[in-house]
C-alpha cells in the first residue's frame, strides 16, 4: 500500500495525540494520515497560531481533539472560523480514530462524522464478566 | 458558599478549570474576567458551549468585575473567578479585594522565563506578582487540585530549563 497522505489533525492534553496516533499505527500501519499536535507548554493563542499555521502549510481541514471543554478545542473552533471551512471532532478516542484511519472515502469531512459515529458507539461497560446488553 | 479559587490562566476555559477544578469544588459558576472576551459575542458562546449545563459562565470586562465581586461572594453556590494574566487579577485585587490568588498557567513567549512547567514569567510580570502580594494577596502556583501550592517566593526562585 502507498503511504497515506495526511488527512486529519489530532490534539490533545498532555501526550493524547502522540499516543493515539502510535496505537493507529500499531493496528492499521496507517498513522501517517494522521499528523499528532504536541501543544505541552503552549498558550492558547500559541496552540491556536499552530493549528492555523498546521492547516494551511498541510492542507488538511479535519481536526480531532480530546475534550469538548479543551483548550485545543476552544483552538481549532477559532481556526475554523478564521479559515471559514474545516470539521472539529470533540472527545475523540481510539476507535474513532481507526475507523478515520481506514476508510477510503474521498470525502474526508465525511469519513470523520462516520468515524465519530464509529467512536460513539464503541464505548460499552462490562459488568461481572457479563455479556452488555 | 462564595467565590472559591480567584485563578490566573491564559487557556481561560479548559480541562483543568472545568474538569480538574471545577469537579472537585462542586463549581457552579465562573466569572470570567476579560477585555476582549467582554466584547465579542462569538467567544462568550465558545465558552459557554464548553461547559456543562449546570455551569454558568459570567462575562465582565476587568473594571465591571471589580464592582461586583461582592455580589459574587455573596452567592450561595461556589464559583470560580478566573483571569487570562496578571494585570487583570491585580486589578481585582486592589479594587475587588480578592485576598488568594491561584496561578493556574501562563505559558511561553518571547521574553518570560521557565518557572515552573506551566507558569513562564516576564521581569514584569515577577514584579507584578510581587506587587500582588505587596496588597495583601496571598499568591500560590497550583495547577491542580491534587498538586502542591507553591508559594510566591518558591515560584520566583524556581527555573527550569524549557
Amino acid at each position: 500500500m502507498n503511504d497515506p497522505v495526511r488527512r486529519a489533525l489530532v490534539a490533545g492534553h498532555a501526550d493524547f495525540a502522540a499516543g493515539l496516533v502510535s496505537a493507529v499505527e500499531l493496528i492499521t500501519g496507517r498513522g501517517s494520515v494522521l499528523v499528532p499536535i504536541q501543544v505541552k507548554g503552549l498558550c492558547g493563542d500559541d496552540i491556536q497560531q499552530l493549528l492555523y499555521e498546521t492547516m494551511k502549510e498541510s492542507g488538511v481541514r479535519v481536526i480531532f481533539t480530546d475534550l469538548q471543554v479543551g483548550s485545543c478545542t476552544m483552538a481549532a473552533r477559532k481556526v475554523l472560523r478564521t479559515l471559514g471551512e474545516g470539521t472539529l471532532v470533540a472527545g475523540a478516542n481510539l476507535p474513532m480514530l481507526l475507523d478515520f484511519a481506514l476508510s477510503s472515502n474521498p470525502d474526508i469531512a465525511a469519513a470523520a462524522e462516520q468515524a465519530a459515529e464509529r467512536g460513539r458507539v464503541a464505548v460499552s461497560v462490562h459488568k461481572g464478566g457479563g455479556i452488555p446488553a | 458558599m462564595t467565590l472559591v479559587l480567584n485563578r490566573i490562566d491564559d487557556r481561560l476555559i479548559h480541562g483543568q478549570v472545568v474538569v480538574g477544578w471545577g469537579q472537585p469544588l462542586d463549581v457552579r459558576f465562573i466569572v470570567l474576567v476579560d477585555d476582549a472576551v467582554a466584547e465579542s459575542e462569538w467567544e462568550q458562546e465558545l465558552y459557554r458551549m464548553g461547559v456543562p449545563p449546570e455551569m454558568e459562565i459570567r462575562f465582565h470586562s476587568a473594571a465591571d468585575a471589580a464592582t461586583r465581586l461582592d455580589e459574587y461572594r455573596m452567592e450561595g453556590q461556589p464559583g470560580i473567578l478566573l483571569t487570562g494574566d496578571i494585570a487583570t487579577m491585580r486589578a481585582l485585587v486592589e479594587r475587588g479585594g480578592v485576598r488568594d490568588v491561584n496561578i493556574g498557567g501562563i505559558h511561553h513567549r518571547a521574553g518570560r522565563v521557565q518557572h515552573l512547567r506551566y507558569v513562564f514569567l516576564s521581569e514584569a510580570e515577577q514584579e507584578a506578582l510581587r506587587e500582588l502580594a505587596t496588597h495583601g494577596a496571598l499568591v500560590t502556583a497550583q495547577d491542580v487540585p491534587a498538586a502542591r501550592a507553591i508559594p510566591l517566593n518558591e515560584l520566583l526562585g524556581a527555573r527550569e530549563d524549557a
